[in-house]
């Protein structure tokens, strides 16, 4: 069991600020992110798009925002447990919170603040009625593991590079390779483009465009899906697996079910106080809260998280009081035992 | 001076909305089926407008002449579900003056 003093789940630009404002007050932080790396939406949509208002940032890279707040944290040594959703929360007799993840990992902390940003991101689905029912019984939205699909028939649907990448990695591994896509150009590197255009001429792969899946036909696992070409009738292919693979979207997930209240698919704060949910302990901080007012910004994520440190710490410390500190005046103590503080000033005579 | 377009917005129930836009802020489409709240937030402009989400896909049923796709749009529109010949994103059309009397329907959410 992982502990910590709070428990932040989303690592983007407001989780990882709240990690800075903690450490200030002395609290340990530790985040949970469902992508593999820090930074939400900053580092996995957009991290080459500028941004322009971050305060005293004329223009910032979303990337570079990300580090940025990964130096300035790095001293309050959050821990980190990545690529994993936090699926489950449970109040203990101790009023802490226990948080799950989809893997089992679990985090104990008397404070959970949500900065959930959109949600989790998740494969988008196609809108294929019966696809579920085929979920993980052939049809999977991402590969884990190649080798499940040596020697097999694999339908793989998409346009982009994950479309491209995968169809021409499994066409070495897989029986048959079928790709199927909505138009004849593909968006992806040229190199991979060019690539799965040598492999449709020597036949390696089967390539349908432009072309949709519309149905998925099967007994129990799938056995075969039907694709529609524009303006021609459906054709079945025989296959054991079809991965569509049409990028993530964000979704609240399983957060939705955790008892708080939502409007607006966001999370409903206290914003005259601390941003505390209708779960005393649990804040939700950022684009994934709402109260009147809101506005889904950057910087009033990191105004968000400054406050509900605070509220932390007299949830943390009860009876305790607690003084605003300058770090201009005060410096910064890090848990790592680094001390960064202004340089003093002496005084002494000149003569 | 400039001066608010007309705008018919088909909503996802169905229910067509007359709206009045104003044509100098710099809005696009998404905004300003935000701006009356005709998708529940959450389900529309979800990407913040960089034609990198499908949320806020619409059908143009007017026969105004839009400014051609960007490479972004055409490649996220190729991805993107129930897309029609006139599909568009909304967040990649700006409001102008030459839209008045624009037509559009959202597209189901995903």
């Amino acid at each position: 069991m992982i502990k910590t003093d709070i428990l932040i789940i989303g690592a983007g630009p407001t989780g990882l600020f709240a990690v800075f404002e903690a450490g200030l007050l002395k609290l340990k932080c530790h985040l949970i992110d469902a992508l593999p790396q820090p930074g939400g939406q900053c580092s996995e949509i957009y991290p080459k798009k500028p941004i322009y208002d971050i305060p005293a940032y004329p223009e910032i890279l979303a990337g570079e925002l990300t580090e940025k707040l990964l130096e300035q944290s790095k001293q309050f040594e959050p821990g980190l447990t990545l690529g994993e959703r936090a699926e489950t929360i449970e109040k203990q007799s101790d009023g802490t919170f226990v948080v799950t993840t989809n893997k089992g990992t679990q985090h104990c902390a008397p404070v959970v603040a949500i900065a959930g940003g959109l949600g989790s991101f998740e494969p988008r689905k196609p809108a294929l009625e019966n696809i579920e029912n085929f979920e993980d019984k052939g049809v999977s939205y991402m590969i884990k593991d190649p080798e499940v699909y040596r020697d097999k028939r694999v339908v793989i649907a998409g346009g982009g590079d994950s479309a491209l990448d995968w169809s021409i990695f499994l066409s070495a591994v897989a029986k048959e390779v079928t790709l199927i896509h909505r138009r004849t150009e593909f968006r992806g590197a040229l190199d991979s483009v060019d690539k799965v255009q040598e492999l449709k001429n020597n036949g390696v792969i089967n390539l349908i465009t432009p072309a949709e899946v519309t149905g998925l036909i099967g007994a129990d696992c799938l056995e075969f899906i039907e694709v529609t070409k524009t303006d021609e009738a459906p054709q079945r292919i025989k296959t054991d697996a079809f991965i569509p693979l049409f990028g993530l979207s964000p979704k609240l997930g399983p957060i939705a079910n955790w008892g708080l209240e939502i409007e607006k698919n966001a999370i409903k704060v206290n914003n005259a106080l601390d941003y505390q949910t209708n779960i005393p302990g649990v804040f939700a901080i950022g684009d994934v809260n709402t109260y009147p007012g809101k506005l889904k910004l950057i910087l009033c994520g990191f105004h968000e998280a400054t406050l509900m440190c605070q509220a932390a710490y007299k949830i943390i410390n009860p009876g305790k009081r607690l003084v605003l500190k300058y770090t201009t005046v005060s410096g910064i103590d890090g848990f790592d035992g680094t001390r960064k503080e202004a340089p003093k000033s002496v005084v002494k005579s000149i003569n | 001076m400039s001066s608010d377009i007309h705008i018919k917005i088909t909503d996802r129930n169905g229910t067509t909305h007359a709206v009045e836009a104003p044509t100098d802020m710099a809005l696009n489409l998404m905004e300003v089926v935000r701006m009356y709240e005709l998708a529940p937030e959450g389900t529309i402009g979800v990407c913040g407008g960089m034609a990198m989400c499908a949320s806020c896909q619409c059908y143009i049923h007017s026969t105004h002449d839009l400014a051609d796709k960007s490479d972004d749009e055409e490649a996220m529109l190729s991805e993107a579900f129930h897309v029609k010949p006139n599909s568009r994103l909304g967040c990649q059309i700006q409001v102008f003056p030459e839209l008045e009397g624009l037509e559009i329907e959202l597209a189901p959410e995903e």
